[in-house]
């Protein structure tokens, strides 16, 4: 793959079929505003990839564009295999197949900045929501299997509280808890530390530590440099668009190529 | 005061509170399930859609209740021949049904921006979480964005009902029988205004009384998330640090 070449947008499709998630040549535009300007992406299976970047790099939107919260405006997306249709609209790209959209959101699970629990049901009924819901499976066993979750992220006697009543590190942890009990093929996370207090932090991160030494499938948008040093086995670093640099972490952050990320990691130490 | 009279009057016009609920429960019932589709078509961003509701809501809010029931009850008796042919005077020809309807369409045109309101102040997050665990539609509209909104705008549909159970007085200009219908006959009887008035008022204040209850009941039991959490077991809390 190309680890360690810094791959531009110009670079031909590197989607290949074993992929759990490929982004190619992603493009997207807010107004005028060109966001991505032809991101590709590749995540085996059992990846854990570290996306980094200054604000307003397109991170986010990448992230959102993989499950289709935002809808790119040319490029291909593929999950498991499968290649996710788009088609024209008077408003621009729209998915060609809402079925299919829902489908796979079901299967790529999202942890939110601002965790986004919802709010009128308790910790455990969030987490049972989907699997229920959506799965179609049965309560009694999403039950069980959502306790055992929240056991795993330490908030069990929290189950039947409701959000507002947990600290931040607790909702954010909840809210991984509400992601994996629908068994996703891949976890997306975004920012999921950056709206925390400094002291809560660390909770959320072992979480995600664990999580990657289980062997799942995410791409993590983080600013924590630590995490994508120590715990993800590939960086990319996203500039105006465009990736600036990619590689495994103890190659980019020893040798960095391009000077903006050089820049990048000297200011967040 | 003669409060022997006010007791017979009591029993009298309590008399007509069955016919006072119910013309605010079929209205407010109705009136709901109306109320919702404007509030949709308002906010569905089809100009088609969005219009006729903005029309609509402008009139019946814009014009008396009193005016709507007389247009209704005694300006659509000019057309009965016409109403005839459709089938339609049956129903228009009851004072029951034209006070229903324009209860109705008075009551759909206040809730619809009360549910608009409570729907806008679905927060996008919430549902955007709903999305990404693949939910849309309706299933998306039932499990997360209705349950929410109904929470938001229930302290304001709750005044509205309230409105709702005074408006039914107005009722009794086109001959119903209920509490001020019957107040209005004792006073032609009895030329005691004043005293009917009073057990009259005292009973709308019974019954909006108990509405006010009903409803912080369900305010109540809809938003543990707004109260204080139970306490927690201190075992429990020390388990996890």
């Amino acid at each position: 793959m190309s680890n360690g070449v810094a791959s531009l947008s110009t670079q031909p499709a590197f989607s290949d079929a074993a992929a759990a998630v490929s982004v190619d040549n992603l493009r997207k535009s807010f107004g005028s505003l060109e966001v991505l300007k032809g991101v590709s992406l590749s995540a085996k299976e059992g990846d854990v990839i570290s996306i980094l970047g200054a604000s307003g790099s397109g991170k986010s939107t990448m992230l959102r564009c993989i499950n289709m919260l935002e809808v790119p405006d040319s490029g291909e997306i593929r999950i498991g295999g499968e290649t996710i249709g788009l088609r024209k609209s008077r408003k621009g790209m729209e998915p060609a197949d809402q079925r299919q959209v829902d489908r796979i959101r079901s299967r790529v699970a999202m942890v939110f900045q601002s965790f986004n629990l919802w709010s009128h049901m308790t910790i455990l009924e969030n987490v049972i929501e989907a699997p229920v819901h959506v799965q179609k499976r049965p309560k009694a066993e999403c039950i069980a299997e959502a306790e055992e979750l929240l056991k795993k992220v330490g908030i069990v006697d929290k189950r039947n509280q409701y959000p507002s009543h947990l600290s931040g590190g607790q909702q954010q942890r909840a809210a991984i808890a509400r992601a994996l009990a629908m068994h996703p093929k891949v976890m997306l996370f975004d920012e999921p530390t950056s709206a925390l207090d400094p002291e809560l932090v660390g909770e959320v991160l072992r979480v995600m530590r664990s999580l990657a030494e289980e062997g799942r499938t995410m791409l993590v948008v983080t600013h924590e440099m630590g995490f994508a040093r120590d715990v993800s086995n590939r960086v990319v670093f996203l500039h105006k668009g465009v990736v600036e640099e990619e590689g495994a972490p103890a190659e980019v952050f020893g040798a960095p190529k391009s000077e903006r990320f050089k820049q990048f990691i000297s200011s967040h130490r | 005061m003669d409060f022997a009279f006010m007791r017979d009057t009591f029993l009298t016009l309590m008399g007509g509170v069955p016919l006072t609920l119910n013309l605010a429960f079929m209205s407010v019932a109705l009136g709901a399930i109306l109320a919702m589709l404007l509030a949709l078509m308002r906010m569905s961003r089809v100009k088609v859609l969005d219009w006729p509701a903005q029309a609509y809501v402008f009139v019946f809010r814009g014009t008396p209740l009193l005016v709507q029931i007389f247009l209704i009850y005694y300006g659509l008796g000019q057309f009965r021949p016409t109403l005839q042919e459709w089938g339609l005077w049956t129903f228009f020809r009851e004072p029951y049904w034209c006070a229903v309807l324009a209860l109705t369409l008075n009551t759909a045109a206040y809730a619809s921006e009360i549910m608009r309101g409570g729907l806008q102040s679905v927060p996008h997050n919430q549902v955007e979480a709903a999305r990404a665990c693949g939910m849309s539609g309706f299933l998306l509209f039932r499990r997360i964005v209705f349950p929410i909104a109904v929470r938001q705008a229930l302290p304001a549909y709750g005044s509205e009902i309230i409105l709702m159970v005074k408006a039914t007085s107005l009722a009794s200009i086109i001959t119903m029988m209920e509490v001020t219908g019957l107040a209005a006959k004792l006073i032609s009887q009895t030329f005691r205004a004043v005293e009917v008035f009073i057990v009259a008022g005292l009973i709308y204040l019974i019954l909006n009384f108990i509405i006010t209850r009903i409803i912080m009941a369900i305010e109540w039991w809809l938003s543990p998330h707004l109260r204080r959490p139970p306490a927690i077991e201190p075992r429990l809390e020390a388990a996890h640090v």
